[in-house]
C-alpha cells in the first residue's frame, strides 16, 4: 500500500521535531501557499516504492485549478536527489515545519490538543483508560488527564451513549469511542431519539456538543458483525452531523473540528486505515466539517469516494491515467450533509459522475448521494450516475469472499471505461 | 535454572501484594492490579473451612456446602414512613419542615392536583391533544423537589411536573407548552406535559422510557468533574426499571461514584402491566444491592418520608460521592394519559379507594392543619383562586398563535444548513400557492 506523503520535501529525511520555531518563522509566503488556512490548498506528494511522481494536490477550496511554479518542480522525479533541488525542498521544510505520522496518532494528536485546549473535552469508551483504546486512539492521555476525563466504561453501549447525551447537555464536551462501530448500534435509540432530537425538542435550550467515534467499515476478517458499515444506518437521523475521516491529515482535521462543533458529529473512521502514515503539519489546523475534499482533478470523470474506498479508487486511477483517462476523484468527507457545491461544480465541469462506497448498496451513503446530485444536476449529466458499492450481504469471513464483496479497483477501472464511452 | 529462580523471586516478592479488593476511588491512580494467585505453601489445610482465594474482584470464602442464595428474601424490604395515613407522625425522629415550606410544599401539591384535573378536562373537551395526570403522585413531585436545590439538575420521565412548579414555572407556562403556542419553551416541538426548561434546571422530557437514567449520571459525572455542591436526580417508574438503561446506569454510577439519586415511582402499574408481570424481585429496591448502589424504600404518599429521604440522599451523593437509589411506593391513581381507560385492565373500585383513603395531599393537609398552620378557609380560598387562574391560563394559551414556519427547521443544527434552508422554502412557497389549504393562525 502506497503511503501518501503530505507537504513538501518528502524525501529528505530531515528530523521532524527538529529545533525550528515554527512561530518565528512567519515568511511572508507562507500565506500564499495557505497552509494555515484551512481553506487553502495542501500539496500532496504521493509515492510508492517505485514510483516517486508526484500525482495529485489536495484541494479544499473548490475550483482553485491552477499549479504554482514551485509545485512543478515537484512533480519530478526527485528520490535521492540532494543538489540544488535537495536544498530548496529543504528550505521550504525550514519554512513549512511537519511530522510524520499514523492516522491513529494523528486522531490521538487532534484529541490530546483538544483536551488541553478546553478542560470540558473528555473521552469515554470501552477500555480507553488505561489500555489507551483497542486501536490505541487515547494511549497516553489517562495517565496525564486522570481517570475522570479519560472514562472506562462498562459494556453498555446504549447506556455510555446516554451519559456522554447527559453530559454534554450539563456543559462537558464528550467523545464517545465505540470499539468498533457496529458496537454502536446498539446505542441508536440514545443517538437517534436523543442526541439528534433534544436540541430540537427542548427549544434550543441545552445543546449536545457531543462526538461518537469509531472505527467501521469491512477490515481483514474480522467477519459479519465487526463487518458494519453503519454510515448508511444513521444517515436519516436529523440533528447529527456525519464525516468520515481517510487519511491523517484529515483525521486529524475533522477530530478537531467535530469537538469544536455544537452540533452532536458522528466520526466515522476505518479499521484498516489506522496505520497509514502521512506528514502532517505542526501547526494547529482545523479542517470544515462540510466540505469535500478534491484529491485529484480531472477532466473526464468526476469520482466521489470516501474512507478507504479513496484508495482502491486512487491505485483505479493509475491505471486509467495510464490508459488515457483523466478522472476527478472527490473525497466527499461530509456524509451529511454533502458537500453539494465541491461535487456540483465536478459534475458541470466533467458531465459524468461514478460513485464508489463500502457501504451496502440499497439505502447506502451511495443511494441518498445519487438521489441528490439527480434532483441539483440532472441537466449536468452525459450519462447516468453508476454506484459501485458492496452487495447486500453480510460480510464473509473466508478471505477471498470478503476481498470480492468491497469493490476493487478492476471494478472501478471497467466502469470508468464504460461511463466514458 | 538461573531463569527460574529469577522468576521464582519476582513471584515471591509479589506475596507481600494484595489483590485489588479495597474499593477503587476513581481519583486514586489505578492500574492493572495483579492477579497472581498466592504460593500454595501459604494455604491452610484443606479442611480448614475458612480457605479462601483471590479470584479477579477480591478474596472469597470457600465452603463445601452447595448453597443457593434464594430469590426472595423471608421478608420484604420495610418501608419508611414518617406520618401515619391520618397524618399523625410515628416517631420524633424526622427532619422538621418549617411552617413556610410545609405550606409551600402543600400549595404546589394543591397546584398540581387541580391542574391535572383541569388539563384533563381540557384534553376531553378537545382543546388539547394530550394529556398524563400524576394524581396520586403528588407527595413524591413535590416533596422530593423541595428538598433538594435549585442547582440540582433533574432529569424527568414524564409523570413529574412537580419540580418545575416548585422551581417557579408557572401555570401560563405550562398551558403555553400543553398547547404549543409560540411562547412554548420547546418552541411547539413536543407533546403537552413533555416540559423542559433550562433556566429552572428541568430537562426536557422524552417520550422514551428510562432514557433519562443514563443522561442523569452523565450530569452527574459532570458535576462531579466540576466539583460543584450539587447532584443530579432522575425519576423513572416500575415499568422503566425494566429498561437495559436502567440497569446499565446503576451500574455505571457505582462504578464512577457518581453523585446521582435515581428515583423510581413504584406505582403499581405500566399502561396495563401490573408489578407482578414487570418484575419477580422484590419491588426495584433490591436491585440497588445488585449494582452496590445503596437503597431505601420510602411510602411515596408521605410527603415528610420523601423529603426526609431525598435530603438525606442529597447528602450522601455528594459528600460521599456516591449514587443513592429510592424507591417510593404509591398508586397510579389516574390513567396511563389521555389515551387510556384504565378500567379495562383494573377495578373502579380500586382507583376510587386510593383516590380517597389514601391521597398523599389530604394526609399533608391533616399534619399542617394539625400544626395550625392551615385551615379549611386557606384551603377553598387557594382551590377557588387555582381554578381561576388555570382557566385563565388555558383561555390566554388557546388564543396564542402557534409558532412560525421557521421553528420547523431551527434548531435541528446550530445553524441551519442549506438543505434545511430549500426545504423551508419548498413549504414557504407551498403555503403561498395554496393558502386555504393550511391553517389560518400559522405565520409563512
Amino acid at each position: 500500500m502506497a503511503t501518501l506523503f503530505q507537504g513538501v520535501g518528502a524525501v529528505t529525511p530531515f528530523s521532524a521535531s527538529s529545533s525550528l520555531d515554527s512561530n518565528k518563522l512567519l515568511l511572508p509566503s507562507r500565506k500564499s501557499l495557505s497552509i494555515s488556512d484551512s481553506r487553502g490548498s495542501i500539496f500532496v506528494y504521493r509515492s510508492d516504492a517505485l514510483n516517486l511522481k508526484a500525482a495529485t494536490r489536495l484541494q479544499l477550496s473548490p475550483g482553485h485549478q491552477k499549479r504554482s511554479p514551485s509545485e512543478d518542480l515537484l512533480l519530478h522525479q526527485s528520490r535521492g536527489s540532494f543538489g540544488a533541488f535537495g536544498l530548496y525542498l529543504h528550505c521550504l521544510r525550514i519554512a513549512y515545519p511537519w511530522h510524520e505520522l499514523l492516522l491513529f496518532e494523528a486522531l490521538r494528536e487532534g484529541l490530546e490538543e483538544e483536551m488541553e485546549r478546553d478542560p470540558r473535552v473528555c473521552v469515554m469508551g470501552e477500555d480507553v483508560g488505561h489500555y489507551g483504546g483497542s486501536y490505541k486512539v487515547t494511549k497516553g492521555l489517562a495517565e496525564k488527564y486522570g481517570d475522570l476525563r479519560v472514562l472506562d466504561t462498562p459494556i453498555a453501549e446504549n447506556s455510555f451513549t446516554g451519559m456522554g447525551i447527559g453530559a454534554a447537555m450539563t456543559g462537558l464536551r464528550p467523545i464517545v469511542e465505540g470499539m468498533n462501530m457496529g458496537f454502536l448500534l446498539l446505542a441508536f435509540n440514545q443517538i437517534s431519539n436523543n442526541c439528534g432530537m433534544l436540541h430540537y425538542t427542548s427549544g434550543g435550550q441545552f445543546t449536545i456538543p457531543i462526538v461518537i467515534r469509531g472505527p467501521g467499515g469491512v477490515g481483514r476478517q474480522l467477519g459479519a458483525e465487526h463487518s458494519q458499515r453503519l454510515e448508511s444506518y444513521f444517515q436519516s437521523i436529523p440533528g447529527i452531523q456525519m464525516v468520515a475521516c481517510s487519511t491523517p491529515y484529515n483525521a486529524k482535521g475533522l477530530m478537531k473540528a467535530a469537538i469544536r462543533s455544537e452540533n452532536p458529529v458522528i466520526l466515522f473512521e476505518h479499521v484498516l486505515l489506522y496505520n497509514l502514515k502521512e506528514r502532517i503539519p505542526d501547526e494547529e489546523y482545523v479542517l470544515s466539517l462540510e466540505e469535500a475534499e478534491m484529491v485529484r482533478p480531472g477532466e473526464h470523470i468526476t469520482i466521489l469516494t470516501y474512507s478507504r474506498m479513496r484508495y482502491h479508487v486512487m491505485q483505479a486511477a493509475k491505471t486509467l491515467v495510464n490508459k488515457g483517462y483523466d478522472p476527478e476523484v472527490i473525497d466527499i468527507r461530509s456524509l451529511k450533509p454533502f458537500d453539494l457545491y465541491t461535487i456540483g461544480c465536478s459534475v458541470k465541469k466533467t458531465h459524468r459522475v461514478l460513485i464508489v462506497e463500502e457501504c451496502m448498496r440499497t439505502g447506502g451513503i451511495g443511494a441518498s448521494l445519487t438521489a441528490a446530485i439527480t434532483e441539483n444536476f440532472h441537466d449536468y449529466l452525459d450519462a447516468p450516475i453508476v454506484c459501485l458499492s458492496s452487495q447486500d450481504v453480510p460480510t464473509p469471513y473466508a478471505g477471498t469472499l470478503e476481498e470480492w464483496t468491497v469493490v476493487q479497483p478492476a471494478q472501478i477501472v471497467s466502469a470508468v471505461e464504460q461511463l466514458c464511452q | 535454572m538461573w531463569i527460574s529462580k529469577t522468576i521464582f523471586n519476582h513471584f515471591k516478592s509479589r506475596l507481600n501484594f494484595t489483590p485489588n479488593y479495597a474499593p477503587l476511588s476513581l481519583l486514586s491512580p489505578r492500574r492493572f492490579a495483579s492477579t497472581i494467585a498466592q504460593n500454595p505453601s501459604t494455604f491452610n489445610s484443606i479442611h480448614d473451612a475458612n480457605q479462601v482465594i483471590d479470584f479477579p474482584g477480591g478474596t472469597v470464602k470457600f465452603i463445601p456446602e452447595m448453597r443457593f442464595i434464594s430469590e426472595s428474601s423471608p421478608q420484604r424490604i420495610p418501608c419508611y414512613r414518617v406520618l401515619d395515613d391520618d397524618g399523625q407522625p410515628l416517631a420524633n425522629n424526622f427532619v422538621q419542615v418549617s411552617e413556610e415550606v410545609a405550606v409551600r410544599m402543600y400549595s404546589n401539591m394543591v397546584t398540581l392536583q387541580i391542574m391535572d384535573t383541569i388539563f384533563y378536562e381540557a384534553q376531553r373537551q378537545g382543546r388539547i391533544s394530550f394529556y398524563a395526570t400524576t394524581i396520586g403522585e403528588e407527595a413524591i413531585n413535590i416533596a422530593s423537589a423541595a428538598a433538594l436545590t435549585r442547582d440540582d439538575v433533574i432529569f424527568p420521565q414524564y409523570r413529574e411536573p412537580g419540580p418545575l412548579l416548585w422551581r417557579g414555572f408557572t401555570l401560563q407556562e405550562i398551558a403555553h407548552q400543553c398547547f404549543s403556542n409560540k411562547y412554548d419553551n420547546g418552541k411547539g416541538r413536543q407533546m403537552p406535559i413533555h416540559y423542559g426548561s433550562n433556566k429552572h434546571n428541568y430537562f426536557t422530557v422524552a417520550s422514551t422510557v428510562a432514557t433519562q437514567v443514563p443522561h442523569a449520571v452523565g450530569a452527574a459525572y459532570s458535576l462531579k468533574m466540576d466539583k460543584k455542591d450539587a447532584c443530579s436526580i432522575t425519576y423513572f417508574g416500575d415499568g422503566g426499571s425494566s429498561e437495559g438503561d436502567f440497569h446499565a446506569a446503576l451500574n455505571f454510577a457505582a462504578v464512577m461514584e457518581a453523585p446521582v439519586i435515581f428515583l423510581c415511582r413504584n406505582n403499581g402499574w405500566a399502561i396495563s402491566t401490573p408489578t407482578s408481570d414487570q418484575f419477580r424481585s422484590d419491588g426495584v429496591v433490591v436491585k440497588g444491592q445488585a449494582y452496590g448502589v445503596r437503597s431505601i424504600r420510602v411510602d411515596g404518599n408521605d410527603a415528610l418520608a420523601i423529603y426526609n429521604a431525598v435530603q438525606a440522599a442529597r447528602e450522601m451523593a455528594i459528600s460521599e460521592e456516591r449514587p443513592v437509589l429510592i424507591e417510593a411506593l404509591t398508586y397510579r391513581v389516574g390513567h396511563h394519559s389521555t389515551s387510556d381507560d384504565s378500567t379495562k385492565y383494573r377495578p373502579a373500585n380500586e382507583i376510587e379507594w386510593w383516590r380517597l383513603a389514601r391521597d398523599p395531599v389530604a394526609r399533608f393537609r391533616k399534619w399542617i392543619e394539625r400544626n395550625g398552620w392551615w385551615n379549611d378557609m386557606a384551603e377553598s380560598e387557594l382551590r377557588n383562586s387555582l381554578r381561576q387562574q388555570l382557566l385563565h391560563s388555558i383561555q390566554v394559551a388557546e388564543n396564542i398563535e402557534k409558532p412560525p414556519i421557521e421553528d420547523i427547521f431551527n434548531d435541528v443544527y446550530d445553524v441551519p444548513p442549506s438543505n434545511l434552508r430549500e426545504q423551508e422554502q419548498w413549504v414557504k412557497d407551498t403555503i403561498k400557492k395554496h393558502p386555504l389549504d393550511y391553517p389560518e393562525n400559522i405565520s409563512a
